[in-house]
């Protein structure tokens, strides 16, 4: 269980970096006094948009059963839920895996 | 306090806290692969909290890459976190600064949309509800990392027991989440090219600033809905909001 203090001293610098940027955008909205309508609309766009990079890259540099997992997840979770959803995308890598092979 | 919201609050971050764990014991697991010790792994998870930012880390600690490139990489992945308190700020005028202290400590990707979904949905955004959402996914995260690192040696391989997939999932369908949002198809087609290109040509972590911002840009350029100046009202009296 040793401590590195180095390692310590990064990890807190990032814990800092990290809460600066969840309540930076807070700071900074509320110095102003009104949102633009075009503000109000980037800021409607922040989770779809942000979300989406998270996903996009993984299905691209992903092998073929990574790409049909998201996409078999897409449909589970329209119609059926989001639970559902990871069993499924979970379910398909497996048996991608296990019967042809990463 | 209100006991009822916070217990609904519980409730509601109990299953966010379940499809979190195995990214948690993910963590750990591959942390002590790159030489953490589990006190260093459970000081990350407790101060850092943020999952996909503590995955860029361990990585960036194992290549002994500077310090400041290791911080500078996690503000990349975590810059979102800027916009989700902007967009935040509407539905919690009324905490108080120790409150609002512990709402952006605890302000992670569901905790957002969770947060924002109650909010859009008009229903108050009380600190109790938010504590029980936020605490419920907070302990274990910091507890599962643990055992994940002590288990990691066990785990081998995380792409034979199909963990790899687990993640983009989440995150795909809280995207899906937000389907019913204007402009949401342009927005997150533009992200997806922008964010893919950006891995491509820029490298990590720059694609997930570089294609959010894609979207956001073309968001603030597409025409307007009618409806905004009621929007635009509403943003500024967080105080409706108010219990």
């Amino acid at each position: 269980m040793e401590f590195d203090l180095h390692m310590a001293l990064v990890i807190l610098a990032a814990a800092v970096a990290t809460f600066a940027t969840r309540i930076g955008g807070y700071i900074l909205i509320t110095r102003m006094k009104s949102i633009p309508p075009r503000m109000e609309a980037a800021l409607n766009a922040v989770p779809a948009a942000v979300l989406t990079t998270l996903v996009a890259p993984a299905f691209f540099i992903g092998g073929w059963e990574t790409k049909l997992a998201l996409i078999v997840a897409l449909f589970v979770c329209l119609r059926i839920s989001h639970t559902w959803m990871l069993v499924a995308a979970w379910a398909v890598v497996m048996a991608w895996r296990h019967a042809i092979g990463a | 306090m209100n006991r009822a919201d916070f217990v609904e609050g519980l409730r509601g971050g109990s299953a966010v806290a379940l499809a979190s764990a195995p990214f948690g014991a993910l963590f750990g697991a591959l942390a002590v692969e790159n030489g953490m010790s589990l006190s260093e792994v459970a000081f990350m998870s407790a101060t850092v909290y943020a999952g996909a930012s503590q995955m860029v880390g361990i990585e960036l600690f194992g290549h002994n890459v500077h310090a400041w490139l290791i911080v500078l990489s996690i503000l990349a992945v975590n810059f979102r976190h800027v916009l989700y308190s902007a967009a935040l700020a509407r539905y919690i005028g009324h905490f108080t600064p120790v409150q609002k202290f512990f709402t952006f400590f605890l302000l992670v990707d569901p905790q957002f949309a969770e947060a924002v979904k109650r909010g859009e949905a008009g229903r108050p955004l009380t600190f109790a509800w938010y504590l029980g959402f936020g605490i419920i996914i907070y302990i274990p995260w910091v507890l599962i990392s643990v055992v994940g690192g002590m288990l990691g040696s066990f785990i081998g391989d995380p792409k034979a027991i199909g963990l790899d997939i687990l993640l983009p999932a989440y995150f795909l369908g809280i995207v899906l989440g937000f389907r019913k949002r204007d402009n949401f198809l342009p927005v997150a087609l533009v992200s997806a090219v922008a964010s893919v290109l950006a891995y491509h040509y820029v490298g990590s972590p720059w694609h997930v600033s570089l294609g959010a911002a894609a979207g956001i840009v073309l968001a603030a350029l597409l025409p307007l809905p009618r409806q905004m100046p009621d929007l635009e009202a509403d943003a500024l009296q967080p105080e409706v909001h108010e219990v």
